[in-house]
């Protein structure tokens, strides 16, 4: 990136961080509703799935880390589809601006909210029974995984936001494509429990090898290849989602 | 400029030439392709044919340096409702990589010129429609740029409003901005524009300033409203010698063009009065560029617009 490239980005990243200090409803949807997940995960299914060599709430902070920042980037693609729609994304185009700022500055103010949502759900964690169980580097690289897999989705958010017709119609289309995925990973419930097909998907979703290696990293699970696995899956969802969206971008039309 | 939307073709063919420090209006009736011209030129949309230069530069080769030069004020507001209107400025001056410093000075002075000067720290969530319209307009000239595109600029604006924004268009024309100006309203065209090109169904149908299209349609005519539409015959035949063209009639309003204004009415009352014809009303009329738009096209500019005026 050139250095307009990146003050481009700095200033739209600060346009994001004060919309957001202005609107508390999307504040909430950072740190309410996470926490509204664990404890409804934590305490109503808890007590019915059995998950082995580790207790529930162990077994489900990492999961539940995991599905928070995939849905993280939700703001991105809502925000996105209402700048086309009220026009600004044609503002912006018209600027000497540079022609990946409005993206790169959305999705880096996602990996801010998102480690807001992490901070809340450890300590919300922490509260009602988690306890890490391995050593403090891994528990940073943890939570380094846990942004990076963040803002793969922020980018896969940007293009679902640049191809829906209004902001409401990216909320849903955004919904249908990252809900099942996270529902059948290893992200609640152990996937040997789930029918043949649906065990093969969830061993193969990057969604359960990111869960897998947040495992690993915070209570110690056997790790193997998951780590590494796990962050060339975002890297490369980022790499793709990225030359997507920047490519849409360029082409952009309101409508 | 050639435009194609799958079979649609938007622009079919469109010359345009503005003159540096004129405005140059484009009219034409929604789905004309005012808007796509509008794109194409501000390097928002690549054209499928011909070549088009602002400010001296290609706008598909140069575009990079193209967009240090203009400043586009759109049909929607184009402004951030969870910022306020200062935020608003000096987010666009520093994206436009202005000076360090600059971003901050301009957006105090345009906030000030533009009347917002109260306004400019609150969130623009809270700004009436005008004044959003008055910040687009100013985020548009943050970077003094030299060639200014206000698509359809007055849309949806209260008339007071729309005379104050005019006013200010003026003023930036004055100071040799060129501008290029898309709109509905034949009254905007007619104030603001020196050189007028109509457009419809993405081809240049008329060119040239107000008077000239006006000149298009004919000159003056004499509008008289008849107390009764059985006078008619005997209005014509009073009326002979005053007409320069066959006069029509349209229920009891009977209109008559005419040569030479002076003493026309005057002429034309004393000649109904002898032939006994009763009139409710007489006027001189000059042809609107609505006249223009109707004989052109064969329908009104806006018949596709609510609440239409002009």
């Amino acid at each position: 990136m050139s250095g307009t490239a990146i003050s481009d980005t700095l200033v739209l990243a600060k346009r994001n961080f004060l919309r957001i200090a202005r609107a508390p409803d999307l504040l909430l949807a950072f740190t309410v509703q996470p926490i509204m997940f664990v404890l409804l995960f934590a305490y109503v299914f808890g007590g019915a799935i059995s998950t082995s060599g580790h207790s529930y709430i162990n077994f489900l902070i990492p999961g539940i880390l995991v599905q928070t920042m995939a849905f993280g980037g939700f703001v991105t693609a809502m925000g996105i589809a209402e700048d086309l729609r009220k026009g600004l994304v044609d503002r912006f185009r018209s600027l000497p601006m540079s022609r990946s700022a409005v993206l790169a500055g959305r999705t880096l103010s996602d990996i801010v909210t998102n480690g807001i949502s992490i901070t809340v759900m450890l300590v919300v964690g922490v509260i009602i029974g988690f306890g890490f169980e391995s050593p403090f580097l891994h528990i940073v690289a943890g939570i380094l995984l846990l942004l990076l897999f963040g803002y793969a989705f922020s980018w896969v958010f940007a293009f679902i936001g640049l191809t829906s017709s209004s902001p409401e119609a990216a909320q849903s289309l955004g919904f249908i494509v990252i809900f099942p995925l996270t529902f059948v990973s290893s992200a609640f419930v152990p996937p040997e429990t789930m029918p043949a097909a649906l065990q093969w998907f969830a061993e193969w979703n990057p969604f359960s090898i990111t869960v897998n290696a947040i495992r690993a990293l915070f209570i110690g699970d056997p790790a193997g290849n998951t780590v590494w696995g796990a962050v060339l899956w975002s890297v490369g969802i980022a790499a793709v989602f990225g030359v997507l969206a920047v490519t849409r971008y360029k082409r952009a039309v309101v409508r | 400029m050639a435009k194609s939307y799958g079979d649609v073709r938007a622009l079919d063919g469109v010359d345009l030439a503005a003159p540096t420090g004129t405005v140059l209006g484009l009219l034409g009736p929604n789905g004309a392709g005012k808007t796509t011209a509008v794109r194409i030129l501000t390097t928002l949309l690549p054209a499928d044919g011909g070549r088009a230069r602002v400010a001296g530069l290609d706008v598909a080769s140069e575009a990079p340096e193209l967009r240090r030069r203009i400043g586009l004020a759109g049909q929607y507001a184009a402004v951030d409702e969870n910022l306020t209107g200062f935020e608003n400025l000096q987010m666009v001056g520093q994206l436009y990589h202005l000076p360090k410093g600059e971003p901050k000075a301009r957006a105090t002075e345009l906030l000030e010129r533009f009347d917002l000067e109260e306004a400019g720290g609150r969130l623009v969530r809270t700004y009436s429609g005008g004044m959003r319209r008055r910040l687009d307009l100013a985020a548009a000239l943050v970077a003094r740029p030299p060639v200014l595109f206000l698509d359809e600029p007055t849309t949806g604006l209260d008339p007071r409003s729309r005379i104050g924004l005019w006013e200010t268009i003026e003023g930036r024309v004055a100071e040799g901005t060129t501008v290029l100006l898309t709109t509905q309203y034949l009254d905007e065209a007619d104030r603001l524009a020196d050189r007028i090109s109509v457009i419809d169904h993405g081809r240049v149908i008329a060119e040239g300033s107000s008077d000239e299209l006006k000149d298009q349609v004919g000159g003056e005519a004499l509008e008289v409203t008849l107390e009764s539409a059985g006078d008619a015959e005997a209005a014509i035949a009073a009326l002979r010698e005053v007409c320069s063209a066959p006069p029509e009639l349209d229920g009891v309003v009977l209109r008559v063009p005419v040569a030479e204004r002076k003493g026309t009415i005057a002429a034309a009352v004393q000649r109904l009065n002898d032939a006994g014809v009763g009139i409710d009303d007489i006027s001189m009329r000059r042809p609107t560029l609505d006249d223009v738009f109707l004989k052109l096209t064969g329908h009104a500019a806006e018949e596709d617009e609510e609440g239409g005026e002009g």
